[in-house]
């Protein structure tokens, strides 16, 4: 029950030292892997502890081909409607045109990758050539065509590549973008949502806007962000990843994700014990001090449960606001390719739809590992 | 001895230049030289994306970036807020933004990306009913162009039963905006006015005394709307004409040369503000862009070779053999049945295309008033005002010298434009409408008095 607690509370060599932690324990292995959110190793630490081999089995092999058999029926259906949902200009592409098509992307990505490397060659070769004409320049006495020329070879040489943005630029890109759309809301939604589990005056004030800013889709967002991150925010250069495209993609982000952290928040504090609170009067604590030692550690789950709620609605809502906003991530990928009009394009769509499952489906293990430890944590107050 | 050296480092050099021959461009001080342009899935974006692929931004010393955008709008919006450097803009969008139709921004061109190149499809229904209404040649081959007069009946039918017929067009200022309803007006079909002079009512819809019902849909999602049965006929760029085709949802029945031979499309648009603090690099870009122009129209092949670039899905995306159709000078109308060589189906540089004539900028204006988007009746001077305050024909000719100057190119090719330049970048007036009408950009008052749909 102890180890995670026991290490991170930074004890480890004395207790690398101790007999007892070096027996392998199966069941604390196991339960260790499960809070992890990678229950399905459980198993497999019993196995290899020795307990109930026969029973261990029995599940790995349920939890591997249960999956593996719902995932085969799955891509049947797949194949079957590709060859009955059919219309004149379109149709759903079969489970093997997918992976033609996302071959075809990761060609995509690495043809781009020797444009790149075309493209220094040729402001290189661009460069010399600006140098023989310095050089000409030089013999004829031309001194300050000379200095002309040479700067030019020099800015040839310092030219940087802006080329296609390929699926896996837009990966990176998507991650960012929410990144900093769940950072913001983070900042925003957890003091805010202190203040209105603390004082009932402050929640009553703002649950009327909660309620009402809580439902709206992104796409409504989308006009109204627009306008702010026009008004506040420079265009960088085009080389950057900073472009307002992604900050307009990000405030929408943020708008529709903060509401479940924000409102856990306050339940959380508005539902922390009366002793504690009792006891911080009789230590006659600060305001600060006791939001920071008693308010905030007991909320901890609950906040918690309210990021993992938000990083989901995040995501979710990125592919919306990123189609809206034109921010170089997955919802322009799949926008662009809707409107290539292609059988391809609508793999590739496909390709696109399990990425952004798969990326959703990790970050929403990872909330949950942040929020199991520190409901362990407070187990152990 | 030491002479002799550099004497020979000199001949080397100077070989060296000779033999990359057509990359001596001087190049120019540029205020600022790593660019985005914005881009709509459209053939007609070809200059914008060869320019980059051929590596003549390069050679003027710009990195550009070119992006696709999702509409019109968010496009022009982009431009106007500096996101973007520039854009394929349609023809009228610089010319709405500035005379305040829609959004109000300064917005300039000083190059005119191509002619022509629209065309109007309709669905397989409607042309089952077309088809018995069209003149036909003793082969039985249908006669073009084809005009609305054939869709009439069908219109007027819809209308009496209370189901005007619905139509698509890609933004309230498009070329293809005013060329459907050039073509169904010279027909007797009132496609629909933004303002009425008798109530003073104003329509943003554009919906006023109609008999079809027009309305915007973006360029890449026509084929679906029409195959959804959101409107039953279209108005549009390349390749989404040849898409219905091939994919067998729709029939193309005519195309904008037949409603107005060699009439502008497209253009690159800039805001007026971009365009005063990058007047270097407004110029070296526009150079760029004509060596596009000029390289797209120099042979076929070279237009096989941008089909297969523009077929790139960070391009246009649509399949190779869909785009190749009109870029090589081909049209297929009624599938497998009628596909006609149309070798000035789309043109970037041939008739002087690439020149920003004012008359054009003109011509728009006069159709903003003719379907009410411009609530007053304007002077003539009025018009060659505004055309000269946003088409730039002074910018191209820099970039014309600069390139014939640089040796990139002889002086003969640019005759038409110094020709052109000479007579005050106005066109010589000419009927070649589908109604017959003539135009005179010096006169667009009795242009536009001249319709008998369309207010006056």
């Amino acid at each position: 029950m102890s180890t995670i607690t026991d290490t991170t509370k930074g004890a480890v060599p004395k207790k690398f030292k101790s007999k007892k932690l070096l027996i392998y324990n199966p069941n604390r292995v196991a339960h260790t892997l499960d809070q992890l959110g990678l229950g399905y190793f459980s198993p497999i630490a019993r196995l290899v502890g020795g307990d109930e081999p026969k029973k261990q089995l029995r599940e790995i092999v349920s939890n591997t081909f249960l999956p593996l058999l719902a995932f085969a029926v799955f891509i049947g259906i797949w194949g079957i409607c590709s060859q009955f949902v059919v219309s004149d200009s379109t149709r759903i592409p079969s489970p093997a045109q997918t992976w033609t098509a996302w071959q075809g992307m990761v060609d995509f990505a690495e043809a781009e990758k020797i444009k790149e490397i075309e493209y220094y060659e040729a402001n290189e070769e661009r460069a010399l050539k600006m140098e023989a004409k310095a050089k000409v320049a030089e013999e004829a006495g031309q001194t300050d065509r000379v200095e002309r020329y040479n700067g030019m070879a020099e800015k040839f040489r310092s030219k940087v590549y802006q080329g296609a943005t390929t699926f896996f630029d837009q990966i990176g890109i998507s991650l960012i973008t929410v990144a900093v759309g769940f950072l913001v809301a983070t900042l925003l939604g957890v003091p805010i949502g202190i203040l209105c589990g603390v004082s009932k005056r402050v929640n009553i004030a703002l649950n009327p806007i909660i309620q009402l800013f809580k439902p709206v889709s992104p796409l409504a967002w989308f006009p109204i962000v627009f306008v702010f991150t026009t008004w506040g925010i420079e265009q960088p250069e085009s080389t950057s990843i900073w472009q307002r495209a992604l900050w307009t993609s990000a405030g929408v982000v943020t708008l529709c994700s903060i509401w479940p952290t924000l409102i856990n928040t306050a339940v959380g504090v508005a539902s922390v014990d009366k002793d504690h609170l009792n006891v911080a009067k009789v230590l006659k604590l600060g305001w600060f001090k006791r939001i920071w030692k008693i308010v905030l550690p007991s909320s901890l789950p609950l906040i918690f449960t309210g990021l993992r709620l938000s990083i989901g609605v995040g995501w979710m809502v990125l592919v919306a606001s990123d189609m809206m906003a034109q921010n170089q991530g997955l919802g322009k990928f799949v926008w662009d390719m809707y409107q290539n009009g292609d059988t391809q394009s609508t793999a590739q769509i496909i390709i696109a739809v399990f990425f952004i499952g798969a990326i959703g489906f990790l970050l929403d293990r990872i909330m949950l590992v942040c929020q199991r430890l520190v409901t362990f944590e407070e187990q152990n107050i | 001895m030491k002479k002799n050296n550099k004497k020979i480092v000199a001949l080397i050099a100077y070989i060296l230049t000779a033999f990359l021959g057509n990359l001596n461009a001087d190049i120019l001080d540029v205020e600022k030289d790593t660019l985005k342009f914005g881009f709509i899935k459209l053939t007609d974006c070809a200059p914008i994306v060869i320019a980059k692929e051929k590596g003549y931004f390069d050679d003027e010393g710009l990195s550009v970036e070119v992006e696709a955008q999702g509409n019109w709008k968010e496009l022009l919006n982009r431009v106007i807020n500096g996101d973007l450097d520039g854009a394929h803009m349609l023809a009228g969008q610089p010319i709405g933004a500035t005379v305040g139709f829609g959004t109000k921004a300064d917005v300039l061109t000083a190059y005119s990306l191509d002619y022509n190149g629209n065309g109007i499809t309709v669905s397989n229904d409607i042309w089952k009913q077309m088809k018995p209404n069209v003149k036909k040649d003793a082969a039985g081959k249908v006669i073009h162009p084809i005009t609305a007069d054939s869709l009439k009946p069908i219109s007027d039918k819809a209308k009496s039963n209370n189901a005007k017929l619905k139509m698509g067009m890609v933004f309230p200022v498009s070329t293809h905006n005013y060329e459907i309803r050039y073509w169904l007006a010279a027909s007797g079909i009132s496609p629909g006015f933004y303002y009425d002079p008798g109530t003073k009512q104003r329509d943003i819809a554009g919906f006023l005394n109609s008999d079809v019902e027009l309305s915007v849909t973006p360029p890449p999602q026509m084929p679906q709307t029409l195959e959804a049965g959101t409107i039953c006929a279209y108005c549009v760029g390349e390749p989404w004409n040849q898409q219905a085709v091939f994919k067998k949802i729709g029939v193309p029945v005519t195309t904008n040369y037949d409603i107005w031979k060699n009439n502008p499309e497209k253009v690159f648009g800039v805001s007026a503000a971009w365009a005063k603090e990058n007047p270097n690099t407004w110029i070296a870009v526009t150079k760029a862009l004509i060596r596009a122009g000029h390289w797209l129209d120099a042979s076929w092949e070279n237009r096989d070779e941008a089909a297969k670039i523009l077929s790139q899905p960070n391009y246009v995306g649509a399949p190779y053999k869909v785009i190749k159709n009109s870029m090589t000078g081909t049209f297929e109308f009624e599938p497998g049945v009628d596909v006609r060589k149309m070798e000035d189906f789309n043109v970037f540089f041939r008739y002087n295309a690439s020149y920003p004539y004012y008359s054009d900028a003109v011509w728009f204006l006069t159709q903003m008033v003719r379907w009410g988007q411009l609530t007053e009746q304007k002077e003539d001077s009025w018009y060659d005002q505004m055309a000269k305050k946003i088409y730039r024909p002074d910018i191209y000719m820099r970039a014309v010298e600069e390139l014939v100057d640089d040796g990139a190119f002889e002086d003969s090719v640019f005759l038409p434009a110094y020709k052109a330049n000479r007579a005050g970048g106005y066109k010589a007036p000419s009927s070649d409408f589908i109604d017959g009408k003539t135009y005179d950009g010096k006169k667009p008052n009795d242009y536009v008095k001249s319709f008998k749909i369309g207010l006056k």
